[in-house]
């Protein structure tokens, strides 16, 4: 007679009750250490609030380890929580910086600032007065052109890096590590001096669109680089041995198989450029009105917005310029989930 | 294996063979019924790693329909020479070689030979499973297809006939919508045999298919191989002599003895293992070294 065989799932490998409650009085005495040490020191403030928890912490931790299984155990848990502070510290500036601007541009945010320009008010007007539409329309319009103009040309480059590994690959790809360090006001005086003092004679969108590719090609074409590099040789292999040329291997092959890391490398490029100012500043003109053509008259857009805004300096102004902040982070992040979706969907089609 | 009486009337096929693609589609249309050629010849094939001499005065006759099995230790030149035969090797920078691949009699490296059509003619099967991840296993199957641009009409057909012909029509019928990298291992591996067959090569190059395999994949892939001697040329590397002797009808041996490596011996697969002519083949085909 077989007996039936009971077994109940368990996770020996998770910490037990006694463990955890252990983990967490050494985390309330970190807390309580700090708040002594804040009040009886001469450290003062958040900051020294922060830097004396993670400290306590680490030590507490480190030498509870150290009597329960000894020095190597100790040295372990000591280096995990540093790598846990290095990541919160690294988190900290981050939320601290999300959350101000949504505290400071709420007040700010109405239906009428999207679909109104600036055209029939000033920044210190009342906030129901005017919008930012036409810093909106300007963005994106800067940010298509740019994009349509240095994808291409980035992608491309990348393709010359590592498909054709020509005998310019070396220099290429010194001058494109170069251009990645080229201040934005640089690119922006080169396109006035090179294209609209000379040629164009006008501010226009596309003069600060053509700045923003030259900042954009360094970021999409290095990142790419690194994506194609990771595609392994044998797919190649696989796909001229099947009798593709090397340009119809790398078309139905290489790129799909980069995909998302092609459309990461595209996000990094527009998050290099969406908030950039300076060249706007030279080239743009920085009008107050929708201006649907990119190739005549001044065009605005939201970095500009908010600098006029904050240069206004009344209360109403500074408020515009935090919601302007406000709806451009907004901007960034649609525009990134929108490519991440474009991507995990085509991916696992 | 051919002698030269019949390399004039191999010549004189060629000649009149049509060759455009249009006419290479027009046979994949009718399944079975275009010639699997005359086989693959090659003639003193020398290959070269920059200055390194990796492989030396190689010449070989694979008869149509046969199997031949390269044996010998790593690093002897016998994917190195397979790879000639496609002309995969001018793909390594500083790559160099000397000697003549004849296929139905005409040199794949002459002058203003087409590479891509020359590959066609012989696909490959690498010894990593590599199917295509951003392709389902349909159009992995058809992707060859796809590459060199041709054109088939019933496309759900030879999907069909070529998962059957590798042994895996029964597994991923079903499924042929999922992606290639969702199959285990030895599923890959037919995906890609099955790959290699759909654009109908003449001549299949097999470079260790079955070294990551477990023995029930390896043996499903025997099996397939058997099945498509009958109607292609296949030359396999292996390093498992149990294969060559299950699989081959002839088998070589390379041997690389500190210089570049060359063949030893040639013969019918029973032959090399039971009654080699040269002490090296035999020391190595019983186990005594490599």
């Amino acid at each position: 007679m077989s007996s039936v065989v009971t077994a109940i799932p368990t996770k020996p490998w998770k910490a037990s009750k006694r463990e955890r409650a252990i983990d967490l009085s050494v985390f309330i005495t970190a807390l309580v250490t700090s708040y002594v040490f804040v009040g009886i020191s001469a450290m003062k403030g958040k900051l020294a609030y922060f830097a004396i928890f993670f400290l306590a912490y680490a030590l507490f931790t480190s030498i509870f380890k150290a009597r329960q299984r000894g020095s190597a155990a100790a040295k372990d848990a000591f280096i995990n929580s540093l790598v846990a502070i290095g990541a919160i510290v690294t988190v900290i500036p981050v939320f601290s910086i999300l959350v101000t601007v949504l505290h400071k541009g709420l007040p700010g945010i109405s239906f009428g600032l999207f679909t109104h320009d600036m055209a029939l008010a000033t920044p210190t007007d009342p906030l129901n007065n005017g919008g930012l539409l036409h810093a909106i329309t300007g963005t994106l319009t800067l940010v298509c052109i740019a994009l349509v103009l240095s994808v291409p040309i980035a992608i491309l480059t990348a393709l010359y890096l590592t498909e054709i590994k020509g005998r310019l690959s070396g220099p290429i790809r010194f001058l494109v590590q170069a251009m990645s360090g080229v201040p934005s006001i640089v690119a922006g005086l080169f396109i006035l001096s090179a294209i609209l003092y000379p040629i164009t004679k006008a501010y226009s969108g596309l003069m600060g669109a053509l700045a923003l590719t030259i900042l954009m090609i360094p970021t999409i074409a290095r990142t790419s680089e690194e994506v194609l590099n990771l595609i392994p040789n044998e797919l190649r292999e696989a796909g001229t041995a099947l009798g593709g040329t090397q340009w119809r291997t790398v078309a139905m092959i290489v790129l799909p198989a980069a995909k998302s890391g092609l459309i990461t490398a595209i996000i990094l490029g527009v998050a290099r450029i969406a908030g950039e100012t300076a060249p706007i500043l030279l080239l743009t003109g920085g009008g107050d009105r929708v201006n649907p053509n990119a190739f005549n008259g001044p065009m605005g857009s939201l970095p500009y917005y908010i600098w006029k805004s904050f240069n206004a300096g009344s209360p109403e102004a500074i408020t515009r310029a935090w919601a302007g902040l406000l709806v451009l982070i907004g901007l960034v992040l649609i525009l990134f989930t929108f490519a991440r979706l474009l991507g995990s969907r085509k991916a696992s089609k | 294996m051919t002698t030269a009486h019949e390399s004039e009337t191999v010549k004189m096929q060629t000649t009149v063979k049509p060759n455009s693609l249009a006419d290479v589609a027009q046979a994949m249309r009718a399944p079975g019924t275009r010639a699997i050629g005359t086989g693959l010849e090659t003639r003193g094939i020398h290959a070269w790693f920059g200055k390194h001499h990796a492989l030396s005065n190689i010449s070989l006759d694979f008869a149509a329909g046969t199997v031949t099995a390269l044996i010998g230790p790593s690093g002897c030149g016998k994917s190195t020479f397979i790879r000639t035969i496609n002309r995969m090797h001018e793909f390594i920078p500083g790559a160099a070689m000397a000697g003549e691949v004849l296929l139905d009699g005409k040199d794949v490296y002459a002058p203003g030979t087409d590479v891509t059509k020359i590959r066609l003619q012989i696909g490959m099967v690498f010894q990593k499973p590599n199917p295509f991840p951003s392709m389902t296993i349909g159009e992995n199957v058809l992707s060859g297809l796809k590459l060199a641009q041709l054109k088939v009409e019933n496309k759900d057909e030879l999907m069909q006939e070529c998962l059957e012909r590798a042994g895996l029509w029964s597994e991923v019928k079903d499924r042929l919508g999922a992606h290639g990298g969702s199959l285990s291992g030895g599923q890959q591996q037919r995906l890609c045999i099955a790959r290699a067959l759909a654009v109908q090569p003449q001549v299949l190059l097999m470079d260790e298919p079955c070294s990551a395999l477990d023995p029930g994949s390896t043996l499903r892939i025997e099996d397939t191989i058997r099945h498509l001697s009958e109607t292609m040329t296949i030359i396999i590397v292996t390093h498992n002599m149990q294969q060559a002797a299950r699989v081959s009808d002839y088998t070589a041996f390379f041997l690389s003895e500190g210089g570049p490596g060359q063949m030893i011996e040639v013969a019918p697969t029973s032959d090399i293992f039971s009654r080699p002519q040269d002490e090296r083949t035999e020391n190595y085909v019983t186990g005594r070294f490599g």
